[in-house]
C-alpha cells in the first residue's frame, strides 16, 4: 500500500475512499486483488512510446512489480505467444498490405479487456499518414490507418509520444477502475481524423478560440505559432498526432477532475 | 461559488514604491514574482512583456525583478503566455516555474497539468500561477480602433489603459480620455463570450482591480502552493493586507460583476448548444449550478 500511495501521490491522484478504509482492509484487498496483466503490442510504430513508458523514473521499478504484470510486449518479454490480457497498449499504426500486422491488431481484440491506442500512431495515424508506398523492399505497403479504423478501441493516449505521465496515470486510473479520469481518453479513441488543421476549423472556425497558446506550447514539432492571437499552422511540420486540439483548453473541458487535483 | 473555491480573500498592495509606480493596480503579482525570485521559490516566470509594436504584448521567460518590472502594467490584448511555458523548461531549463495565467490561460495550463498528453516533464514544473481577473479580452487591432478612432489619440502616446467604472481610461503624458465601456462592444474576442470565469478560479492566487480602492488589488488565495507563498510574502513585508470588509466597493461588486459575466456566458452557450455548435462546457440544464465553470 505504501508504494501505491507513493505514486497516487506522485500522480497527483489521492484516491479518497482509501482514507476511510482501515490500513489492514486495504492491505487485504490489495493483496487479493490480481494485478492487471499488461501487454505491450508493436504495429507500425517507432518504439518511443514504450520508451517514453520507461521514462517514469522514480515510479517504474514498483508499478512494474508490484502493480502490475508485464505479460507480453516484443521489447520487454520473452514471449511469442500472445496470452489473455487485462490491458493491451498497442502502438504504431496498422499497414493494410501486411497481413501479419492485420492478424495481429485482431488477435490483440480478442485476447484484450481494454484495446489502447497508445501514442499517436495507433490513435490517429500521425506521421504514417503520409505514407504512399513505393519504397524498397516493400513498395506494396502504402496504407498505414489508426487502429480504431479496423478493431474497437477503448481508450487513446494521443501524443508523439505520449508524455511518461499520462502513461503512468491512465495505468493506475485503469487499476483503480477510475472512470472518470479515463472518460476523456474514452472520447479521444474517436478521435482518428487529426490535424493541425483541426485549431482553424474546430476552434477558431466555431468562436472558440482565445488566444491561449495552449496549442503551440503542446506542438511537438513546432509547426505551430501565435501570430495576432491565433495559431498559425506551418502544415509541412505537421505530423497530425493531434495533440494541438487534444490540449486545447476549448476541445473538451475537465473541469471537474482539475478541481479535484488543485484541492478546490 | 460565483467566485471559485477560495482559501481566504484580501485587499492588498506590495509595498515596494517602484513596484507601485509600475503597476497597473497594487503590484500583487509583480511583487509576489520578484519575492519569489529572490527567495529561490521560482527560477523564472512567464510574463506578458514588452515587444517591438506598442501595446502589443509578448510572452517572455523573466529571470530577474529588472524583467518582471519591464512586463507590468495591463495590455488588453493578447499575450499567449502559455505557448512560452514548454520554451521556459526546455530551452531555459527552468525547474520551479511561475506564471501570470488570465482565466482562459490558467484553464490551459490546468487541464495540461491534469492530462499532460504530449507535455513530458512539464506538468509539475508549474511551481506558482498567479491569475488575473479578466472580463473580457480584444484583438489588437479592436484595440488600436477604438483607441484611434474613438478617443482620437495616437497609440504610441498611450501611457497606461484601465477599464473600471464603466469606462475604458487612457492615460497620455498630458491627458486622461476616456470611452464609455458600451462603445467598446463588439469589439471584444469571441471566444471570450463563452467563459464562465471571470476571477481566474483555478489560479494559485488570482487578483484584480475590481472591489479596492485605486493602488490596491482584490487577491483571492486559493491553493495550498498559493497560500504559503502569499503569507511568506505578507510576513516578509513585501505585500501589506486589510480585511475586504474594511474596503470600498468590496466583495459585492466583485459578485455582481462575476455573476453578470457567467449568466452572459451562460446564455450564449445555451445559444449555441440549441444551434448545435460545439463548446466544451455544460448547458445551463445539464448541471446543478448553472454558473460553475463546468
Amino acid at each position: 500500500m505504501s508504494i501505491l500511495a507513493r505514486i497516487k501521490s506522485f500522480l497527483g491522484m489521492e484516491a479518497k475512499p482509501d482514507k476511510d478504509a482501515s490500513k489492514e482492509e486495504v492491505e487485504k484487498v490489495a493483496e487479493e486483488k490480481a494485478k492487471p496483466r499488461i501487454g505491450y503490442i508493436h504495429l507500425s510504430g517507432c518504439t518511443g512510446d514504450g520508451m517514453s513508458l520507461t521514462e517514469n523514473y522514480d515510479i517504474l521499478a514498483p508499478l512494474l512489480t508490484d502493480m502490475i504484470d508485464i505479460v507480453y510486449g516484443q521489447t520487454l518479454v520473452d514471449l511469442w505467444e500472445m496470452p489473455e490480457m487485462d490491458i493491451a497498449l498497442v502502438e504504431g499504426s496498422c499497414c493494410l498490405q501486411d497481413e501479419h500486422s492485420l492478424h495481429e491488431l485482431k488477435e490483440v481484440r480478442e485476447k484484450a479487456g481494454l484495446v489502447v491506442a497508445f501514442g499517436s500512431c495507433a490513435a490517429t495515424g500521425c506521421f504514417t499518414r503520409y505514407s504512399r508506398g513505393g519504397q524498397q523492399a516493400q513498395p506494396n505497403h502504402e496504407s498505414f490507418v489508426p487502429i480504431a479504423d479496423l478493431v474497437k478501441v477503448d481508450l487513446a493516449i494521443p501524443g508523439c509520444p505520449p508524455s511518461p505521465e499520462i502513461i503512468a496515470k491512465t495505468v493506475v486510473a485503469a487499476i483503480n477502475g477510475d472512470m472518470d479520469y479515463l472518460a476523456p481518453m474514452m472520447d479521444l479513441a474517436g478521435y482518428t481524423e487529426a490535424c493541425g488543421c483541426d485549431l482553424q476549423t474546430k476552434v477558431v472556425n466555431q468562436a472558440l478560440c482565445i488566444g491561449c497558446g495552449t496549442c503551440a506550447m503542446a506542438c511537438q514539432t513546432r509547426a505551430l505559432s501565435m501570430t495576432n492571437g491565433r495559431p498559425e499552422l506551418n502544415e509541412n511540420r505537421c505530423i497530425k498526432c493531434g495533440i494541438c486540439y487534444t490540449q486545447c483548453p476549448r476541445s473538451w473541458w475537465p473541469a471537474d477532475r482539475i478541481k479535484q487535483d488543485l484541492g478546490l | 461559488m460565483v467566485l471559485g473555491t477560495y482559501k481566504e480573500v484580501v485587499a492588498a498592495r506590495s509595498t515596494d514604491k517602484q513596484i507601485q509606480k509600475l503597476a497597473q493596480d497594487g503590484g500583487i503579482v509583480s511583487g509576489l514574482f520578484c519575492y519569489a525570485l529572490d527567495e529561490k521559490l521560482i527560477d523564472g516566470a512567464v510574463v506578458a512583456g514588452p515587444s517591438d509594436v506598442m501595446w502589443k504584448p509578448e510572452p517572455m521567460v523573466a529571470m530577474s525583478s529588472d524583467e518582471i518590472l519591464a512586463a507590468a502594467g495591463t495590455k488588453y490584448t493578447f499575450s499567449p503566455n502559455v505557448w512560452m511555458l514548454k520554451k521556459a523548461v526546455r530551452q531555459y531549463g527552468l525547474e520551479k516555474l511561475g506564471t501570470v495565467a488570465i482565466p482562459c490561460q490558467s484553464m490551459g495550463i490546468r487541464k495540461m497539468q491534469s492530462y499532460p498528453f504530449g507535455v513530458r516533464h512539464l506538468a509539475d514544473k508549474i511551481a506558482l500561477m498567479l491569475g488575473i481577473f479578466c472580463m473580457e479580452n480584444f484583438p489588437y487591432e479592436s484595440l488600436r480602433t477604438f483607441i484611434s478612432e474613438k478617443a482620437g489619440v495616437d497609440f504610441d502616446l498611450v501611457e497606461k489603459m484601465d477599464i473600471g467604472k464603466g469606462k475604458f481610461w487612457i492615460q497620455t503624458a498630458d491627458q486622461m480620455l476616456t470611452i464609455p465601456l458600451k462603445e467598446t462592444h463588439g469589439y471584444e474576442q469571441n471566444g471570450c463570450k463563452v467563459c464562465l470565469d471571470y476571477v481566474c478560479e483555478l489560479a494559485d492566487v488570482s487578483t484584480g482591480s475590481v472591489g479596492t480602492p485605486d493602488g490596491w488589488s482584490t487577491v483571492f488565495v486559493r491553493t495550498d502552493a498559493g497560500e504559503t507563498i502569499f503569507k511568506q510574502a505578507v510576513e516578509a513585508g513585501v505585500i501589506e493586507t486589510k480585511s475586504m470588509d474594511d474596503v470600498k466597493p468590496g466583495l459585492g461588486l466583485l459578485e455582481k460583476l462575476a455573476t453578470d459575466k457567467k449568466t452572459k456566458a451562460m446564455k450564449v452557450i445555451d445559444e449555441r448548444k440549441a444551434m448545435g455548435l460545439p463548446v466544451p462546457y455544460k448547458g445551463s440544464g445539464e448541471k446543478e449550478d448553472p454558473l460553475a465553470n463546468v
